[in-house]
């Protein structure tokens, strides 16, 4: 299939690919935005004009699957490599069945094989080949603990005491220093529309402007990042080249655009085990180049679907090799393969196109599934029919989230994308530092505890007298608390500053970074995890009496309660303050930091599911929740404590200040169908106008669940039958039956808004 | 922000300051009314079903709490945002807000003047002696009703919810008098009021009046079960089921033929 005039100038194999598209200062140098702007039709029907799984599109499915039903029932990798280093170019051509494939390329040469990949970490790697039964090659464990070090012994060689302590005790969590960072979003789009020798030259340009006359860290380190990408760049052609392709001119058709944008993606999960791996925003970008196959008349509404459906199907199949431990971190197997929908353009065209709608049909044609992550950038201006049908396949399919693009396009244009949950960043124009996040609950109790850690009683933070066995005083609580968050902000930013300078060392993103500009915008995404617990908390402090129960070792484990007290969720602002005060606090703690690399520190307020591993790990708490107890999920009222329903709860968590956590804000909001109403068409009517509601009210993120709960315990009982169930966590989204049953329990027992 | 905690005497204070006895709020109330609706319950009812889903209501003079109406706006008006994008508004509903309804009225006069939409959930218990100033207010200032109409037959009614239906009826043909537009709501209770014959006869008694907008014909379900155990007795009808999908379809039809929109929900 190597396509002929290879004796074609640049020039003219750009003109041949550009033909029929406005033209602007995007053919002059690397501009998607532009392109899209210039070029795109927004989509104001509704979704009539859809196609459902052609014969060849349910064949493949069905035969991926039949595999994905084997992984499930092996609870682990189908297969995967124990001697083969991944890289860009590592494996030769993998197939599902080239017959029916339309869009090709594997991580590996198999499908669901996992590839091994020890950059970030080669202790990772040995323990997770252990575990599934397989050894890893002495060859390979050799070369990548003797010869070639790992961005985790990097971190761990400049670790210091206090970061070790803080770790074991799990006040900050989920860092990424065994592993790939991840929540990089390489802009793929660009190989689709410039080809990769565009790309080369435009960064041989950049390289030869590096100025070297005053050489400095900064000034060498690009140099040799650039270099990286440009081989990088050499690699994706070689990939493509073994599946028959030629990437280095421009995509000429939707199949070619469609193909070139996936070999982008390709190139980066072969080469990254990164904890998110999101594509950004093709669809419609995609749609530009469907449209004109479909004025022309080569391709049919049935085609267009296939290659959408096609290109979705290989997303679901992105696997990384990991430990259990960690599935059990995250819930199952995600790689948060988020792409990003919809949104309205500066001008205030929506940029919803057919392909907006057809991208969310997937979920019909090869039903729901967690991966990729849908996001749809939600804003009141969106066209009415697109609200509408994404009302209804929410209520269908429980895979969406939705994410306030009028907040977002303020801060990142139009032409941002969603890494990971809820962390929007422009493409190709700017990355994030992944730092995970800080337990504030816990560090609430070490402000109580004078530093000593309630669960294991080591004196982890800045030693101070144990607050006295009388009812605790709001205003010394509070002060104290601001004391211990500044200590941990600097702990946890000098952490992360060792972690991104060690993986920008040994485990540098060369085939996403070369599809970024060359100079970049980077923030340092920190985050917090127990919110609710902590607002509730300081609500107890403040409005009820609370005292600190000891035990035998003077160390508060527990509190007595006597009194009311307002409760985050149900839009009473004597406590929802209480909230966004912390939010604010501890987010200007992190900002008196100096970040790694000139980077803007920035929080999530996110917990993935790890709520469920933080609860374990911390004691009781003042708001009245057990020691062990799971923290609520994001920005989560704690369950069962919103008692005025469903939008009281997402009032208070919209007034949570996105200013102080530009990171994103996550909800998720679980409901049965009859809490939407009584009939499909109010169910829908009013899912679109709470969406448009809570976005209005300056609410952030949501996930939106419309589940039984039953089929949730018949799901528990009976996994075989529900090996697509999906449901929607902490910004993104699950395979029920994958959650571990302590996850399935939690899941269970988070309110379900059932209106009576 | 709540700040009426104390129990006073409701006709001592003057009209704003009105203290209304709540049982319980529902931000996100999509079965009661029009797009989505605050829905307020109020404490207290002169009925006694035997299906009542909410039975922690029924004493008036127990549970629930205090608001001003005041601070019931207060509490609402943040809620703008869904109440617009949905076109739906605020519902009274109990309990039964009849009993309180001086302080309903106050509160939909004022959310009249917000612009917001107001819908009156009764079972339209009003004894004669009731048809006063004070209750033709009330009505003006309210955009809908939602009348439960729980049975036709004066017996079974009275089998049912203990008391009697000519009061129910009376207020319906009132509220047709004053052309207020209506829903009617009628829960289908197998054994009780599903019987076809019954139906009928309610469709008689309402397709004459043009100001029904629908009736929605609702399954008795189960859901409030559970507030039955910490009151004294068993839960009535511990042995009856939700009727089925095609009992529904059935009665349903009963409304197409005197031309009446009906809904199952």
């Amino acid at each position: 299939m190597l396509q002929e005039n290879t004796s074609a100038t640049p020039e003219e194999q750009a003109e041949r690919a550009w033909v029929g598209f406005a033209p602007g200062k995007w053919q002059q140098g690397v501009d998607v935005r532009d392109f899209i702007q210039r070029n795109v039709t927004a989509y104001r029907g509704d979704e009539s004009f859809l196609c459902e799984a052609t014969e060849r599109t349910r064949k493949l499915w069905g035969q991926v699957l039949d595999l994905i039903k084997r992984e499930n029932a092996m609870g682990g990798p189908l297969d995967f490599d124990t001697d083969l280093p991944s890289s860009i170019t590592s494996h030769s051509a993998g197939y599902i069945d080239q017959s029916l494939e339309k869009i090709v390329g594997l991580q590996t040469d198999a499908p669901l094989k996992r590839a091994i990949i020890p950059y970030g970490g080669i202790r990772m790697v040995q323990a997770s080949t252990e575990v599934y039964g397989k050894k890893l090659s002495p060859r390979v464990n050799e070369i990548f603990t003797k010869y070639r070090k790992t961005h985790n012994q990097g971190v761990f060689d400049a670790y210091d005491t206090t970061i070790r302590k803080c770790r074991k005790a799990g006040i900050i969590t989920g860092l990424p220093d065994a592993y790939g960072r991840g929540r990089i979003i390489g802009d793929c789009r660009r190989i689709a529309l410039y080809g990769v020798d565009f790309l080369i030259k435009a960064k041989q340009r950049d390289k030869e402007q590096c100025n070297l006359e005053h050489v400095d860290e900064a000034s060498v380190r690009l140099q040799e990042e650039l270099a990286e990408q440009l081989r990088a760049l050499q690699s994706m052609k070689k990939m493509a080249a073994s599946y028959g392709f030629d990437i280095s001119r421009p995509a000429v058709n939707a199949h070619e655009a469609t193909q070139w944008t996936y070999f982008g993606y390709l190139a980066a999960i072969k080469s990254q085990n990164g904890a998110a791996m999101s594509i950004g925003r093709v669809s419609s970008f995609l749609d530009i180049y469907l449209e004109r196959d479909l004025a022309l008349g080569v391709i049919s509404e049935a085609e267009a679907q296939e290659l959408i459906d096609d290109l979705v199907i290989k997303l679901r199949m992105v696997r990384f090799l990991r430990t259990p431990e960690y599935d059990e971190l995250f819930s199952g197997d995600p790689t948060w393969v988020t792409e990003s929908i919809g949104g309205v353009a500066e001008d205030g065209r929506p940029l919803v196109t057919k392909t907006s709608f057809r991208v969310l049909q997937t979920l019909y044609n090869l039903g729901p599934a967690p991966e990729p992550n849908l996001t749809v950038l939600w804003s009141p201006k969106l066209p009415a029919n697109f609200k509408r049908f994404c009302a209804k396949v929410s209520i269908d399919t429980s895979s969406i989230q939705y994410e306030n693009d009028d907040l977002m396009r303020a801060k990142f244009g139009d032409d941002y994308g969603i890494a990971c949950c809820v962390s929007a960043m422009r493409l190709g124009k700017q990355m994030q530092f992944f730092g995970a996040r800080a337990n504030l609950a816990k560090t609430l109790l070490y402000a109580i505890n004078g530093g000593r850690d309630e669960m294991i009683g080591a004196q982890v933070g800045p030693e101070m007298p144990v607050l006295p066995d009388e009812v605790l005083d709001f205003d010394t609580v509070m002060e104290r608390f601001d004391q211990y968050m500044g200590w941990l902000a600097r702990v946890y930013i000098n952490t992360l500053n060792i972690i991104h300078y060690m993986h920008d060392k040994y485990s540098y993103e060369s085939a996403m970074m070369a599809l970024h500009d060359t100079q970049v915008y980077r923030t340092m995404a920190c985050g917090i995890a127990g919110l609710s617990i902590v607002a509730d908390s300081l609500s107890a402090i403040k409005y009820a009496q609370v005292k600190p129960v000891f035990d035998k070792h003077g160390l508060v484990v527990d509190f007595s309660v006597e009194g009311e007290f307002p409760l985050f969720g149900n839009n009473d602002d004597r406590v929802d303050s209480l909230a966004q005060d912390v939010v604010k606090r501890f987010m200007s703690h992190l900002k008196s930091n100096s970040a790694y690399r000139d980077s803007t520190p920035t929080q999530s307020i996110l917990t993935i599911t790890s709520n469920v591993v933080y609860g374990k790990k911390t004691g009781s708490t003042p708001d009245g929740r057990k020691a062990g107890e799971p923290f609520a999920p994001g920005a989560n009222p704690m369950h069962g404590r919103d008692e005025k329903g469903a939008l009281a709860s997402m009032l208070s968590v919209a007034k949570l200040p996105y200013d102080d956590a530009e990171d994103g804000i996550s909800y998720t909001m679980s409901l049965v169908p009859a809490g939407l109403g009584n009939d499909d068409a109010s169910r829908v009517h009013n899912l679109m106008s709470i969406l448009d509601g809570y976005f209005n009210a300056g609410g952030h993120h949501v996930n939106v669940n419309v589940l039984n709960q039953e089929t949730l315990v018949d799901a528990m009982e009976h996994p075989e039958e529900h090996p697509q169930l999906t449901i929607r966590v902490s910004g993104y989204a699950v395979n029920f039956v994958k959650l571990t049953r302590d996850q399935q329990l939690e899941v269970l027992s988070r309110t379900f808004h059932e209106n009576m | 922000m709540q700040t009426a905690f104390m129990d006073l005497p409701t006709r001592s204070v003057d009209s704003r300051h009105l203290l209304g006895r709540v049982h319980s709020f529902e931000s996100m109330g999509t079965v009661d009314g029009p797009g989505t609706r605050f829905v307020v319950f109020l404490q207290g009812c002169q009925f006694r079903c035997r299906y009542c889903h909410n039975r922690d209501t029924w004493d008036i003079s127990k549970g629930g709490r205090l608001y001003s109406v005041t601070d019931l706006v207060t509490e609402i008006l943040p809620y703008m945002p869904f109440i617009d994008a949905s076109g739906g508004g605020v519902t009274v509903s109990g309990g039964e807000p009849l009993l309180q309804r001086e302080f309903v009225r106050v509160l939909f006069k004022m959310l009249n003047f917000q612009g917001i939409h107001t819908c009156l959930d009764t079972n339209g218990y009003v004894p004669p002696t009731q048809y006063d100033g004070e209750l033709e207010k009330l009505v003006r200032c309210t955009d809908l009703v939602l009348l439960d109409l729980k049975q036709i037959d004066e017996r079974r009614h009275t089998a049912l919810t203990q008391v009697t239906n000519e009061h129910t009826l009376r207020f319906a043909r009132y509220l047709n008098d004053m052309d207020k537009a209506v829903w009617i709501r009628h829960v289908v209770v197998p054994g009780y009021s599903d019987d076809v014959d019954d139906i009928r006869r309610l469709a008689e008694f309402l397709a004459p009046m043009d100001n029904i907008g629908k009736v929605q014909l609702l399954p008795y379900h189960t859901l409030g079960k559970h507030k039955w155990a910490e009151y004294e007795g068993a839960y009535p009808l511990c042995n009856i089921s939700p009727p089925s999908r095609a009992a529904m379809q059935s009665l349903l039809a009963v409304f197409d033929e005197f031309d009446l929109v009906a809904s199952i929900g």
